[in-house]
């Protein structure tokens, strides 16, 4: 029943928490006899590995964050002989150093068959055409859907991303049946194929997004565009790439393959461990992995764990969809803010997320601008009716935020991109 | 009869106003009349022009957000007191006036007023009942 593994995927706590705890301890040996940085760094918390007996010792070890694998640039945190290592990924860092991730094929083995519960678990199997149309090279969205639809067994389209006539083209010859991209990119290609008129030539069911955030509003709009059910997927390079946790036909968050990659909620302010059901920031600790076997990483990431029963059956915890960043949360007159937060508003609206948040703070109080691009559906000649549909607007913020933030409406297009994203947070506060 | 406006929303920053007339000088589409409705935070520029479809295009190729309205240009007596003649009429028909506002056209000699109502055609039975005449799309444009 759409389980790839279930021995694994369905296997009961104790039995989850017995392997976790089996790999943690062979993996924290493993890197503090192969990593310089671990050794430093674990005997700087006076803890050695065998202080680490079972998943209970996890909090003992020390965090890790991304600017630690910066300085570590290239091979810092290999822990195996370069000979051994076949595969090497990388994060699309825009400013500074890149971070570079190794793989011994038994890591690029078990990254694909994570992959592959995830394709399965979105109805995939032998008979499949899996359209693959992430990016394909460093970046890991491509090549890791790739490996796990060749362990599935479907026939695999290597797409790879852009050029769209060629892709639409292909879904329709070849009879494409799951699509893996980013969720912006099956928008886009769903308004194309709308468009052309293409819609009655696809045999697309479902969909894998992953790679940035969407919303719920955003999911029913392609599920209805495209005819097909869309699963969330999870994961990120420093861990091993997509599929470190992926949605089952619930479709209520993300489950993540715990046999490989233990999870943790942190108060990202204070650095401790917060029980199961709280939001804080998500960090994962490498269970399988040689050659990059990254312990209690902070992916900045903020959601929620959950381990209420499933109705896939599965028994991993499940993740919800991210809420935000701890590195982009804002806090305003004492209030969170995440600027998905106010996404989120916009797409209810009815408008496109095109806006940006100016917090300052003038005579001691933090002062909260939201400006918003003026769109045609917004517009009437009527000043009476566009202060209406603006206020609408700050009372869905407020009731979303807590606080009201004020509203300024702007000319298309005049929100400052760069690289081609838009500037989502300025921050002008000095304290 | 009823003529078309073109209405573009103005973000209140400093030479904004410029550059959209700017664009349609430079196409030599010729401003009828104008007017701006400004609130603290943003406008609306209301325009009569002698090629509205052109204006509108070249507006929407520039980005601006701009919509089509319909409106009536009345033609009243360059005296005092006309306009309130106009808008009487329409009170008592219980027609309300979202905004108007006058130009005078050198070439006809003739004074108008722009007004928006809800229903258009209501108002024009309701004037000409009136003897007041409502000026058709060619007087004004040409
Ligand atoms: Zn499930």
């Amino acid at each position: 029943m759409n389980r790839y593994q279930p021995e694994i995927e369905c296997a009961s706590e104790d039995r989850l928490r017995g392997l976790q705890s089996e790999r943690l301890v062979r993996t924290v040996k493993h890197a503090y006899d192969n990593v310089a940085f671990y050794r430093r760094k674990m005997d700087e918390h006076k803890v050695k590995p065998a202080d680490v007996k079972s998943m209970d010792d996890l909090p003992k070890l020390p965090f890790l964050c991304k600017d630690d694998l910066r300085d570590a640039y290239p091979y810092g945190f290999l822990a195996v002989p370069r000979s051994e290592v076949v595969r090497i990924q990388s994060t699309s860092g825009t400013t500074g150093k890149r971070v570079v991730a190794f793989y011994t094929q038994q890591d690029i083995d078990v990254w694909d068959e994570c992959c592959a519960r995830a394709i399965v678990a979105a109805g995939g199997g032998k008979d499949d055409v899996v359209h693959v149309c992430y990016g394909y090279g460093l970046f890991t969205g491509g090549p890791g859907l790739n490996g796990g639809s060749h362990k599935v067994g479907s026939m695999t389209l290597p797409m790879s991303s852009g050029n769209t006539e060629r892709q639409i083209q292909f879904m329709c010859d070849l009879g494409s049946t799951i699509l893996c991209c980013t969720p912006s990119y099956a928008a886009f290609l769903a308004e194309a194929i709308l468009e052309q008129g293409m819609a009655d030539r696809i045999s697309l069911k479902a969909g894998i997004f992953g790679a940035e955030a969407w919303s719920e509003e955003m999911r029913r709009d392609i599920e209805d565009k495209l005819r097909i059910k869309a699963y969330d997927i999870y994961g990120l390079t420093e861990i091993s790439g997509p599929g470190v946790s992926f949605e089952c036909s619930e479709q209520t968050g993300m489950h993540i393959n715990e046999d490989h990659f233990a999870a943790e909620i942190i108060d990202p302010a204070t650095g401790e461990t917060l029980p199961l059901g709280s939001k804080g920031e998500l960090v994962f600790s490498c269970l399988s992995k040689a050659a990059f076997p990254l312990l209690r990483y902070r992916t900045r990431d903020i959601c929620v764990l959950s381990r209420k029963a499933c109705s896939c059956g599965r028994t991993l915890v499940k993740m919800s969809k991210l809420m935000g960043r701890s590195d982009d949360m804002l806090i305003i007159r004492g209030v969170n803010v995440f600027p998905s937060q106010i996404e989120a508003v916009l797409l209810k609206c009815g408008l496109p997320p095109n806006y940006q948040i100016i917090v300052d703070r003038v005579k001691y109080t933090d002062t909260f601008d939201v400006q918003v691009e003026m769109t045609p559906e917004m517009f009437s000649d009527t000043v009476r009716q566009v202060a209406a549909r603006e206020s609408e607007l700050v009372s869905a913020l407020r009731s979303m935020l807590g606080i009201s933030p004020k509203v300024t409406l702007v000319t298309p297009r005049s929100i400052a991109r760069s690289e081609g994203k838009a500037v989502r947070v300025v921050d002008k506060r000095t304290i | 009869m009823i003529i078309d406006q073109i209405s573009v929303f103005v973000e209140n920053n400093p030479g904004r106003l410029a550059d959209i007339a700017g664009i349609l000088g430079k196409a030599g589409i010729d401003m009828r009349a104008m007017s701006i409705a400004d609130t603290a935070k943003f406008g609306i520029l209301r325009l009569i022009v002698d090629k509205p479809r052109e204006a509108l295009e070249l507006l929407r190729a520039a980005e601006c957000v701009v919509s089509v309205t319909p409106v009536l240009a009345v033609s009243i007596k360059d005296l005092p007191g006309s306009l309130a003649v106009v808008l009487r009429v329409l009170a008592e028909a219980g027609i309300n006036v979202e905004y108007g506002y006058a130009f005078v056209s050198r070439k006809q000699g003739n004074a108008y007023v722009v007004i928006r109502v809800e229903d258009n055609r209501r108002a024009v039975e309701c004037l000409a009942q009136n003897g007041i005449k409502v000026a058709d799309g060619k007087e004004i444009y040409e």
